[in-house]
């Protein structure tokens, strides 16, 4: 390494020094012009909001921050007025918050699928199997291990419903085989390849996922298996502070032709991650 | 599966190539931490002080409960911060939530305990050794406090540090009251574990040894301060 090298670099570690000041300084003054989104980890983990929300904020000028949580954490924090636009994946949950009064109505935006990851040994010899809640009865039946994770999330509210369906009460074996991790869809994960678990993930965050491993999507395709993410304005009647004509702005722009062919447009090697299927507006 | 090798080449890569966005995270992990800091290191070192010199009923449980403080989870600061600061709380009109401020209080809550005991250790220590001095030239308890702080102003650097070490290294309380937001609260600690959860275990092993780095650097400098400024007191 060459002195001249060594004083680039100082004078880029200076340069460093002084751009942190000066972005610490433009920082604390903050933009008025933003919203609160309360999502899921599933989206964000995915990567979907750093593509399409730059679209917006481009188009719009409103920035868009969003608290990535599970969905039951979302819905909980939007009904304390902590946001003013919720973008989750459990319908019934949805439709709840909005009969409720919290929400002022639900809009489809998107679809993808729930797949069942799992090591490549397959030790339930699930793979191909066509039906999910078949899948978990194997899994149940061995005691292989699964990893769920049990956030309330709608992910983890999708996986509950398919265990009910195949007939299994897994909570009566946590802490052996079913492993609750309590946390997001990316942690989940992680304990799962760590403990050579299978789990039940939503595509997007599996396909984003950089410590796969030796493991493989082993059940895919099943209707019951379908993910509908939907988005609602927070109820300004309920909450004075939302920012109801930017919440909209942005709730009318995902639903937009603009907003479905950017979500369309994210692709990772490839592929789609999620589908848009907004219902044209009136 | 990891490669610690590769984490450090990737650490390197993005200090060398002063990305951004890492540069605006390192900067807002910095002014949160050192302003929680500063103000805890006000706060604890008037408290511990006090503590080491009045005598008032109560004083025995008001040290126990900073010690007992001292062990406060994160989380737990940040949920009780978060139910003051949320829309339904009592200061939801402040506005607070999901910003750098709300994440300074709460790192404020984490940090005066620590700041607060030990203050209260070195005076006490110092106090035992010059009580009949200062006693005997007549002292107000106010200016015993204030002789005993700047006595112990060398040892004191040790209970910053001690602070700045818990709210640098936090991830608990900044991951609820600021909510990880890209741009606007994502610090150090909130990116690695997002990293983490996404399976980018190199990433985040390369942003803990930029954390790690930056906290070397910063407690190598103010020990050398000290240093030379004991040098220079003693010389």
């Amino acid at each position: 390494m060459t002195g001249a090298f060594g004083r680039r670099n100082a004078l880029r570690f200076a340069l460093a020094a002084f751009a942190s000041l000066a972005l610490a300084v433009s920082m604390s003054r903050a933009a008025d012009d933003f919203i609160i989104v309360q999502s899921t980890t599933s989206t964000q983990n995915s990567g979907l909001f750093e593509h399409i929300l730059p679209l917006f904020t481009k188009k719009t000028g409103i920035e868009v921050r969003v608290v990535a949580v599970g969905t039951g954490e979302a819905l909980k924090n939007a009904e304390n007025g902590d946001g003013d636009v919720v973008f989750v994946h459990s319908e019934p949950d949805e439709e709840k918050f909005v009969a409720d009064g919290w929400g002022v109505k639900r809009y489809p935006v998107m679809y993808n699928d729930f797949i069942i990851v799992g090591p490549a040994d397959d030790l339930a010899k699930i793979a191909g199997l066509k039906q999910a809640p078949d899948a978990l009865k194997k899994i149940a039946a061995a005691r292989a291990p699964f990893a769920s994770r049990a956030d309330d999330s709608g992910t983890h509210k999708a996986e509950l419903k398919l265990w009910d369906e195949a007939g299994v009460d897994p909570k009566a074996s946590s802490g052996s085989w079913y492993l609750e991790t309590g946390s997001g869809m990316g942690a989940t994960l992680n304990t799962a390849v760590g403990k050579q678990a299978y789990a039940l993930t939503d595509r997007g965050t599996w396909l984003a996922f950089a410590n796969k491993d030796d493991f493989k999507i082993l059940i895919e395709g099943d209707d019951k298996l379908f993910n509908q993410y939907g988005v609602i304005l927070v109820n300004p009647a309920k909450h004075p502070n939302v920012k109801a004509k930017e919440g909209q702005a942005f709730i009318d722009w995902l639903t937009s032709s603009e907003g479905q062919t950017a979500i369309s447009s994210y692709k990772i090697d490839g592929q789609q991650l999620f589908f848009p299927n907004a219902r044209p507006q009136s | 599966m990891i490669d610690l090798a590769q984490a450090l080449r990737a650490a390197l890569r993005q200090i060398v190539n002063l990305d951004p966005e890492l540069i605006q995270i390192v900067a807002l992990s910095l002014k949160v931490t050192l302003s929680a800091v500063a103000i805890a290191t006000i706060i604890g070192f008037a408290v511990g002080g006090m503590l080491a010199v009045y005598r008032f009923p109560g004083r025995g449980a008001l040290a126990a409960i900073i010690n007992a403080s001292m062990g406060l989870p994160p989380v737990v600061a940040g949920l009780f911060v978060y139910l003051f600061l949320s829309n339904a709380g009592p200061l939801g009109v402040l506005q607070l939530l999901y910003t750098p401020q709300a994440m300074i209080i709460a790192q404020v809550i984490l940090v005066t305990p620590i700041i607060a005991a030990l203050t209260r250790q070195t005076c006490e220590d110092l106090f035992e050794e010059y009580r009949e001095q200062l006693r005997s030239l007549g002292a107000s308890s106010s200016s015993i406090v204030t002789t005993l702080l700047w006595d112990g102003r060398y040892r004191l650097v040790t209970a910053v540090l001690a602070g700045f070490g818990r709210a640098i290294a936090e991830v608990g309380a900044v991951m609820i009251v600021g909510g990880n937001i890209d741009h606007v609260t994502r610090t150090m600690t909130t990116a690695i574990a997002l990293e983490t959860s996404k399976g980018n275990i190199d990433l985040a092993l390369a942003l803990g040894i930029i954390l790690l780095a930056i906290a070397l650097t910063i407690n190598m400098a103010l020990m050398g301060i000290r240093r030379l400024a004991s040098n220079f007191a003693y010389a």
